[in-house]
């Protein structure tokens, strides 16, 4: 099955959350990766049914999805929010889900979902009792129980401690290799990439690159670096490097150089080559700009 | 995972009300503190009941004036802000409700389901110790007992409607519903002859009128008024909740 998003945007009064994106989400699991604010909820609560789009169209293998409770037989949805009654205990919660899911074996149903994400043994302990990484596995095994072929993750990976990151990692790679849709927002970029096949960058609410990991990495590499160095001789040592082509240019400062390199890769296996042949001696090599923010505002100026 | 594909054995039920939903909203309501809620009012109004037998006072004028002033006037419409937000105002402000939502029935069904939850409570917790406050004063006398019992009932379940309505469209149903039903209901509908007959209080009290023949019991809207007002308000509630819900967004933290 497959999301089809056609120019939608989406707007809080002067606020545009969402801007002209247009996606194709298919079988295989995709990240939809960028920063905190980028309108990835957004995005995904409109893939949902939960949210209106403002102007264009959100719909699942042709269908409209706003106002139309029957697509929840093939979607599963993990929120972002707890949203789990703590009240009930974990088996009930996901007993509950499959009887709202109308399911002909809803007990045979809960109990595979609850051992997909291993939480068998605590199953009978309340929810408010859980820790957050396993509330949220609970959340995935309700969204799992009717085995649905679309499934939609809001940050499924917030709060996990590492162990029960991989699990959930592993599982979500089995379930897009079985050909489910499978769509996760995430803002960290070694968390989608080690998951997802398909990657779709959001940013400030734009769409602003699509690919696999490798073409998003590069993306992300390939583009200017800023890197400052302090060295024995910066004079030297910035005459020497304005001289190949990697090198972008060089402001000379009184605590070191501030490099503007290019091509990140030649520059990375220039710098200690050139530094060797002209006897200089490198103190600190730092990149100025390697956050992901950066990252993010240089595929925003790319994209306009 | 991969069990044989469950989905095309769904049944396609469109039905009054949901089981689970129903099952999970009572839980959340009664299995809490806020049974506590539900509990010392009624629990008060039989305690009033039995000091005034205490004290010689069980009469028909106290037993209407208890009916009009605490019963109704005061226990009803809290009740009903109680039950009529707490069956879906709770789990709108966590999220929970999402786990209901993002479910293939129809959001109508979710309406009409959590409307019949708080309208039940309101019969249990509101019309049941009405009946046996005014039978602790007067017995069957008049039939002032079963006459604002079954006000209280009938106005229970519209409060229930239009309390769920209350929380499904505004974050602040506790704070309106209260200013709702203690500055409308009980001073603009005394002080104000014309906003009696808008008043769900003043439509319990006809009921009751009906039913009773105490001289004491007087209302000055009619029953003719009263039942289809009832009616109306109470199905208009529901249908416009589900409605409401029907569109319901998640805004997101962002």
């Amino acid at each position: 099955m497959k999301i089809e998003l056609a120019q939608v945007s989406r707007w809080y009064g002067n606020v545009v959350a969402v801007n002209d994106v247009t996606m194709t989400i298919g079988p295989g699991v995709t990240g939809l990766l960028g920063p905190n604010g980028a309108g990835k909820s957004t995005l995904l609560h409109m893939m949902a049914g939960f949210l209106a789009p403002s102007s264009g169209s959100v719909t699942l293998d042709g269908t409209r999805v706003w106002k139309n409770h029957h697509i929840y037989r093939n979607i599963g949805l993990v929120p972002e929010r707890e949203g789990v009654y703590g009240f009930l205990t974990g088996w009930q919660f996901v007993l509950s889900a499959a009887r709202l899911h109308g399911l002909p074996d809803p007990v045979e149903a809960a109990r595979k979902a609850l051992a997909t994400v291993e939480m068998e043994e605590p199953k009978d302990r309340k929810v408010e009792t859980y820790s957050k990484g396993m509330r949220q596995r609970v959340k995935v095994a309700a969204a799992l129980v009717h085995d649905p072929p679309v499934l939609l993750l809001d940050e499924p990976f917030n709060g996990m401690d590492p162990r029960q990151r991989l699990h959930l990692m592993d599982l979500i790679r089995a379930m897009g290799t079985a050909g489910k849709t499978i769509l996760f927002s995430s803002h960290i970029l070694e968390e989608v990439e080690r998951v997802a096949q398909h990657i779709e960058v959001l940013v400030a609410g734009r769409h602003a690159a699509s690919g696999n990991f490798r073409e998003i990495r590069r993306l992300m590499t390939d583009r200017p670096h800023l890197f400052r160095i302090r060295s024995s001789d910066d004079r030297k040592l910035a005459s020497a490097l304005m001289r190949d082509d990697s090198t972008g240019g060089i402001t000379l400062r009184p605590d070191g150089l501030e490099v503007q390199a290019t091509e990140f890769r030649r520059f990375t296996r220039l710098l200690p080559r050139i530094a060797r042949d002209e006897g200089v001696h490198l103190h600190q090599v730092s990149p100025a700009d390697e956050d992901l923010e950066s990252v993010f505002s240089y595929l925003i100026t790319r994209s306009t | 995972m991969n069990p044989p594909n469950p989905r095309g054995t769904h049944t396609s039920r469109s039905k009054a009300m949901n089981a689970v939903v129903a099952g999970i909203t009572y839980r959340a309501l009664l299995g809490r503190r806020r049974i506590i809620l539900l509990l010392l009012l009624p629990l008060a109004l039989i305690g009033l009941a039995l000091l005034l037998r205490l004290f010689g006072e069980g009469d028909q004028r106290s037993a209407v004036l208890l009916m009009q002033n605490f019963a109704i006037g005061t226990m009803l419409p809290l009740l009903g802000l109680i039950a009529g937000t707490g069956v879906i105002a709770p789990e709108i402000d966590d999220g929970t409700i999402i786990h209901l939502m993002s479910k293939p029935i129809s959001r109508p069904v979710i309406a009409r389901t959590k409307f019949l939850v708080a309208a039940s409570l309101l019969a249990l917790f509101a019309a049941v110790p009405t009946y046996v406050s005014a039978w602790l004063l007067v017995r069957n006398e008049d039939g002032i007992a079963p006459g604002f019992a079954l006000g209280a009932l009938v106005a229970g379940i519209a409060y229930a409607a239009v309390f769920l309505l209350l929380g499904v469209i505004t974050r602040h149903a506790v704070t309106i519903g209260i200013v709702y039903a203690l500055v409308w209901e009980s001073l603009v509908g005394n002080l104000v002859p014309g906003a009696r007959k808008f008043s769900i209080q003043q439509w319990a009290q006809s009921i009751a009128d009906q039913i009773s023949g105490s001289p004491f019991l007087r209302t000055d809207v009619s029953l003719g008024f009263a039942v289809p007002a009832i009616i109306i308000v109470t199905l208009g509630a529901v249908l416009w909740t589900g409605h409401r819900l029907r569109a319901f967004s998640l805004t997101g933290d962002e």
